[in-house]
């Protein structure tokens, strides 16, 4: 019987095979090629770039800070992947006053200098995006937004968009930190409105939008931010929910939080927990490995 | 070290240029609140709706509040008419005495009582002499049944609104009267904002808001209706292709692209802008104009020439708020005729008036150049609680979700980008422009919706009037620079509609160019005064004034007498 089951077996599908080959890419190869799908839906259908000099800025920052950065601390220019996603996702995400172009210049430095200056044990703790659009908002708020908009409320867009991410997220190993965020933030926030006797979906609505989408798929599963294990890193992200509901709660309430808290609560709670969890998380593990391996790592 | 600099550089941008630059101090201009010296009492209240929208009812009731000029009585000076938008609170027409004050005699003349269970409630005005007798007719749109309301006398209307064929429902936020095919009698340009089969008192659903944030398409549609000359209108919107469904909160006409015919710009709440350019009269075109790669929510669009460059300008309106969202005030810089686009140069302090509305370009301080007077805020209601966090909820969010009332948080009592003071822009040229609100005593914190520009005493100044929303009118009167110079004409077309509405004049004196055109309805919810008024710094004298009447006629005059309104009747052939 299996003699004959063997016989008949269909070769693997072209899906299986780019799926199997899939597992073999960088990670971060699939994330750049997600973000310039993002990024070529988002302009080409609804002009969310805003000026093609911020994207040119942005990527620029982000590249040649990377390089300079690196060569100085590894005396070798790393792979720049990382800056282009970093100088994407930052175009995508930031929405200054006026024409102001600066805060994609002190961005795009933020994003990837903080790799270099926020570090432990030779890992950096705070997603650069994440970082540099949370301080901006913090430190400037009457001159910087963040994206908190639809992409055109388009299905086909958002599905386009949603499914590559997913795919994507489950190729690079994170799906569950994806999915362990979307139901936390349903229960939570279905809770959180049960509670203060609030209309459950617009309080299920914000996750439905595209700054939604790149925290998701951009911010909350980056390889080089989340802790080591997948437990681990399902508790981290029901942590980060549960700050983002109870910067909801207070935003409710109407406490005196910063605007930035009120506008990108997701993004704060991210800003916020991850590198908390990073730091403790890289502490955990150097007392677990043996002295030897204890050590932080040389350049990766 | 770099790290933090970089940081410390964010904190320091963040509150602006460390001082003003020294113009500012000096702008040239006061504005005085004389509203109450005037004699202007006019509070506007908002309207009310289905119980069913009663959660955001602040914001579906948050328009209405409109003023317009022009010379009813025909007596030389300026009136004002006011809408209200609530039943049983009359309109007002204040007639202006010539001394400084006014008396309202709306219910006298009958274009008080139009806001009325079953008919609508008002939401703004437009003048213009749709039957070229010389005095000036009035139209009044409204969410409901519009109204057109003939001058008999110069004293009293008759509501000829079924006898023109005008009686359509429309959810209307703004009309401008204009001559598209030029044949000498206005036609009406009808915006609509709620769909047509919407009546917000009797709802059948919830689901009448915008069917996206930024690019929404299923708003009421806008109508074009041709004046046929015998007292009736005919609905040519789908013949002229001008039925835009987006939702149109503003339009403006001029000849953008110098072919001598009509063109309609439009400002759409969250949508991008559009503009329609006349082909001769037999239909509009469409067109892109750059225009399509920014989308906003514009709130209304005023024509100026921003740079004297002897252009028309197109100055649109949309919605920032610290820390959520900028979308930024466009100045759009007229090139159609060369490179057939509209160029965005807003930057600095102009693109950004907090949730910005009706605006109008005037020469404040008679130096030449245009100032931009906008007025802005939305909803001022509790000081401590602010619906932008709500409003965030909710506009970032995919689906149906937006589109449904009954989805949005409920408002409360909640401010949305409430208490916000209106700004004047001062303008310097290639220096950019500057607030210079408070030192020059525009100093309220109403929710502004309609501004308009007048010279209401006939004495070279452009005073300006703000309709604001639920709350009272104000009068600021404008004292400029007396050591400048001025110029202003009143227009009588023969060829043309009576009213001169189209019609553009350009002068030259020296250096010095400017152009201006007759709007039937201009900024958000208003319209100017009918004579364009130039500024001449200090020059002595014009060279050259050029006016090009909508017949296609044009008229050349050689140094008209300045510092004062000169009266120009087109040549009859």
């Amino acid at each position: 019987m299996s003699n004959v089951a063997n016989a008949v077996a269909p070769p693997a599908s072209l899906l299986q095979r780019g799926w199997q080959r899939g597992s073999s890419i960088d990670p971060r190869y699939l994330i750049a090629f997600l973000i310039t799908v993002v990024l070529v839906v988002a302009q080409l259908r609804y002009h969310m770039v805003g000026g093609y000099q911020r994207l040119f800025l942005s990527l620029a920052v982000c590249v040649a800070t990377e390089a300079l950065l690196s060569w100085f601390d590894r005396g070798k220019v790393v792979n720049l992947l990382s800056a282009y996603i970093s100088g994407i996702s930052l175009t995508l995400l930031t929405k200054p006053q006026g024409g102001a172009i600066w805060p994609f210049l002190i961005g795009g430095f933020l994003a990837i200098s903080s790799k270099y200056v926020l570090r432990y044990r030779d890992n950096h703790l705070f997603n650069p995006t994440n970082f540099a659009i949370c301080a901006l908002l913090l430190a400037a708020p009457a001159r910087v937004s963040v994206l908190s908009h639809q992409f055109g409320n388009d299905v086909v867009t958002n599905l386009v968009i949603w499914i590559f991410g997913l795919i994507i997220a489950a190729r690079v190993g994170v799906l569950h930190i994806t999915l362990t965020y979307v139901i936390s933030f349903l229960v939570l926030n279905g809770i959180r409105a049960a509670v203060l006797g609030q209309a459950l979906l617009p309080e299920l609505a914000p996750i439905t939008g595209p700054m939604y989408q790149l925290f998701l798929f951009f911010m909350i599963t980056d390889p080089r931010t989340v802790v080591k294990g997948k437990r681990p890193q399902i508790v981290v992200t029901v942590l980060i929910a549960v700050a983002e509901m109870l910067i909801r709660v207070a935003s409710d309430r109407g406490w005196p939080l910063p605007t930035a808290f009120n506008a990108a609560p997701a993004l704060i709670a991210l800003w916020l927990v991850g590198p908390v969890a990073k730091f403790i998380d890289l502490r955990r593990l150097a007392r677990r490995a043996p002295p030897s391996l204890s050590a932080p790592a040389p350049a990766r | 070290m770099p790290f933090l600099a970089a940081i410390l550089l964010a904190m320091r941008l963040d509150e602006g240029p460390s001082r003003n630059a020294a113009d500012a101090a000096h702008p040239g201009f006061t504005l005085r609140d004389a509203t109450a010296a005037a004699g202007i009492h006019f509070v506007h209240h908002r309207a009310t709706f289905d119980p069913l929208i009663a959660g955001i009812e602040p914001h579906v009731a948050a328009v209405g509040a409109s003023v317009s000029v022009a010379d009813f009585d025909s007596d030389g000076l300026p009136d004002l008419y006011f809408t209200n938008s609530r039943f049983g609170e009359p309109n007002a027409l204040y007639r202006n005495r010539g001394d400084g004050t006014f008396e309202e005699v709306g219910a006298l003349a009958g274009v008080a009582a139009l806001n009325r269970p079953g008919d609508g409630v008002s939401m703004g005005a437009v003048w213009g002499d749709f039957d070229n007798d010389g005095r000036e007719d009035l139209f009044v749109y409204r969410y409901g049944y519009p109204v057109l309301l003939r001058n008999v006398d110069g004293h009293r209307f008759e509501d000829v609104t079924e006898k023109a064929g005008l009686r359509h429902w429309i959810n209307s936020n703004g009309a401008i009267w204009l001559d598209y095919d030029r044949d000498g009698k206005l036609d009406l340009y009808v915006t609509g904002y709620f769909r047509d089969d919407i009546d917000l008192w009797h709802l059948k659903s919830t689901r009448i808001m915008h069917d996206s944030f930024e690019y929404a398409s299923n708003g009421g549609k806008n109508h074009l209706y041709h004046n046929l000359g015998d007292g009736k209108f005919e609905d040519v919107t789908d013949r002229m292709h001008v039925g835009s469904t987006r939702w149109t909160l503003a339009a403006a006409s001029a000849d953008f692209d110098g072919d001598g015919w009509p063109d309609i710009y439009l400002a759409n709440d969250y949508g991008p802008e559009e503009l329609y350019l006349n082909d001769h009269g037999t239909r509009f075109v469409l067109s892109t104009a750059g225009l399509e790669a920014e989308s906003k929510s514009g709130m209304s669009v005023t024509l100026g020439d921003a740079f004297n460059r002897g252009r028309l300008d197109a100055f649109v309106t949309n919605i920032s708020e610290r820390g959520y969202i900028f979308q930024n005030n466009n100045l759009r810089l007229n090139e159609m005729n060369d490179r057939r686009r509209f160029r965005n140069v807003a930057e600095g302090q102009i693109a950004d008036a907090g949730w910005a509305w009706g605006a109008q370009f005037g020469d404040l301080n008679n130096d030449g150049a245009n100032e931009l007077f906008v007025a802005n805020g939305f909803i001022s209601a509790s000081h401590d609680r602010n619906y932008w966090y709500a409003m965030s909820k909710i506009a970032g969010a995919n689906g149906r979700l937006f589109e449904d009332a009954a989805t949005w948080p409920a408002f409360g009592d909640a401010s949305l980008s409430g208490y916000e003071r209106s700004r004047v822009y001062l303008n310097r040229g290639v220096a950019g422009w500057i607030d210079v609100a408070d030192r020059v005593g525009a100093t309220d914190l109403y929710d502004g919706r309609a501004v308009a520009m007048a010279d209401l005493s006939n004495r070279g100044a452009m005073d300006v009037i703000v309709a604001n929303q639920n709350q009272p009118a104000v009068l600021y009167r404008d004292t400029p620079d007396a050591a400048n110079h001025w110029i202003a004409f009143k227009l009588v077309g023969t060829r043309s509609n009576r009213s001169a509405i189209g019609a553009e004049v350009s002068i030259e004196a020296g250096e010095l160019r400017q152009r201006r055109v007759v709007d039937g309805g201009s900024g958000f919810a208003s319209q100017n005064d009918r004579r364009p008024h130039f500024g001449l710094g200090k020059h002595e004298w014009v060279d050259r004034v050029v006016i090009d009447w909508p017949s296609g006629t044009r008229q050349v005059l050689t140094r008209p007498q300045i510092d004062g309104i000169v009266t120009i009747t087109e040549p009859t052939r």
